[in-house]
């Protein structure tokens, strides 16, 4: 059998109870219950996790970071998204 | 651990004035971090590449002097205690490897850079470990340089490295407390337990200073690598800050520094040490040193050895996954 290497995973840890899984980093495993195993074994020794997700590197697809200004910037310029942008008279409560 | 300040051989061009260069500048300039997909320039890639990899091969080579105490270490306690030490070294050498990934080589290619003596690592790990108070001093005095080294690096530009060594430097400290652990209950001992102690100091010390690399006149890379900001503090200023702080250290332990040249200067509000060999420190980075050839044969065997595994490994789950389709 010819060399080839492990596929690589990224590794996303639900540090608590309640808390969102995220990304801690990646590491090679033949496959994903192998790639669960050694995550715990890498990202884990100290207790960091209750749960633990791996998926296939290969299979993330990300936003182009060259086109980040035009991506992002649509964004910027809609203050009136923020709660901050409505002056309101002082005497108004509970708002 | 463990860096090297091994700011050697490898080219290095100028910035030059793309308008992507100028944007890349700007971002280091502003303290912002580049992640793998930003464009870079290709000597950037390439020294991260270099000193990522080398710090990664020091952290899995590193395992091996430290390993040898794992069967003969002297309670079940300490015994244990390695054990999860040298783990670590093994998750922080995998931490790194990942990060080094992300600059676009394989971490096959990576191994052959190793295994075929090509690729450097710390010099410190080619130095051997003859009794028990060894573990003892690459804990306190090896791992205590490692994280002088390190913590700069938290604030790397580079994204992938600084979060490696945020993790790395999180669980370095452990290290470095059982290494004095050690040593302390060996100074304060037997006799011969103290004598023992002493006897590590006097062979790790030099090795250690050497750690943080070339003078910072002999060091080629730094000053790029301090623009890019990969490098956030100089060797000479590290050295002396590790000179400062374990001196006091080892009076602590009642134990001496093995230097005739070592002299609080209150003048300066440092310590002054003598010259450094560097001529043994270029010997042994250049394969020459008391182990270097034992190291390489044990990780060339580790390979070559655990081939099999990766290939059964493979197999099944190629197997696995075609039984789930069909």
């Amino acid at each position: 059998m010819s060399e080839k290497e492990w596929p690589l995973w990224e590794v996303f840890i639900r540090s608590k109870q309640g808390l969102d899984h995220k990304h801690c980093g990646s590491l090679h495993a033949p496959d994903a219950k192998m790639a669960i195993q050694m995550a715990r074994d890498v990202y884990t020794r100290r207790n960091e996790g209750v749960s633990i997700w791996v998926v296939p590197s290969a299979a993330i697809a990300a936003s182009d970071p060259d086109e980040r200004e035009s991506f992002v910037e649509p964004m910027a310029d809609k203050i009136y998204r923020h709660p901050t942008f409505y002056r309101l008279p002082d005497e108004l409560e509970h708002m | 651990m463990y860096t090297q300040s091994m700011d050697l051989p490898g080219q290095v061009q100028l910035a030059g004035d793309s308008p992507e260069e100028a944007r890349f500048h700007a971002r280091v300039e502003a303290d912002a971090k580049i992640e793998p997909r930003d464009w870079m320039p290709e000597a950037y890639r390439r020294t991260l590449l270099r000193q990522i990899s080398q710090h990664a091969h020091s952290e899995i080579v590193g395992m091996y002097p430290e390993g040898n105490w794992i069967t003969r270490a002297p309670s079940l306690k300490r015994k244990a205690i390695l054990i999860a030490k040298v783990q670590d070294e093994a998750g922080h050498g995998l931490y790194l490897y990942s990060a080094a990934e992300t600059l676009g080589q394989s971490r096959d290619q990576m191994m052959a850079a190793l295994n075929s003596g090509k690729a450097k690592y710390s010099s410190i790990f080619n130095y051997p470990t003859l009794t028990w108070a060894d573990v003892g001093a690459i804990g306190w005095l090896v791992d205590g340089a490692a994280i002088m080294n390190q913590i700069p690096i938290c604030r790397c530009s580079y994204g992938p490295y600084a979060r490696a060594m945020i993790r790395v430097c999180k669980e370095e400290s452990f290290h470095q407390r059982q290494g004095f652990d050690i040593m302390l209950a060996l100074a304060r001992g037997t006799p011969g337990q103290k004598s023992m102690a002493q006897d590590a100091l006097d062979r790790w010390w030099w090795p250690c200073l050497m750690m943080f690399g070339p003078s910072d006149k002999e060091s080629t890379h730094s000053a790029q690598s301090m623009r890019w900001k990969i490098k956030r503090v100089s060797n000479d200023e590290l050295r002396q800050k590790f000179v400062d702080v374990t001196v006091p250290q080892a009076e602590l332990l009642g134990l001496k520094v093995p230097d005739p040249g070592l002299e609080w200067n209150a003048e300066r509000g440092h310590y002054d040490f003598g010259p450094i060999d560097w001529d043994e420190f270029w010997r042994v980075v250049n394969g020459d040193g008391p182990c270097n050839r034992e190291r390489l044969a044990a990780r060339v065997a580790a390979w070559e050895e655990g081939r099999w595994v990766r290939e059964a490994a493979l197999a099944y789950a190629h197997k696995k996954s075609r039984k789930e389709a069909a």
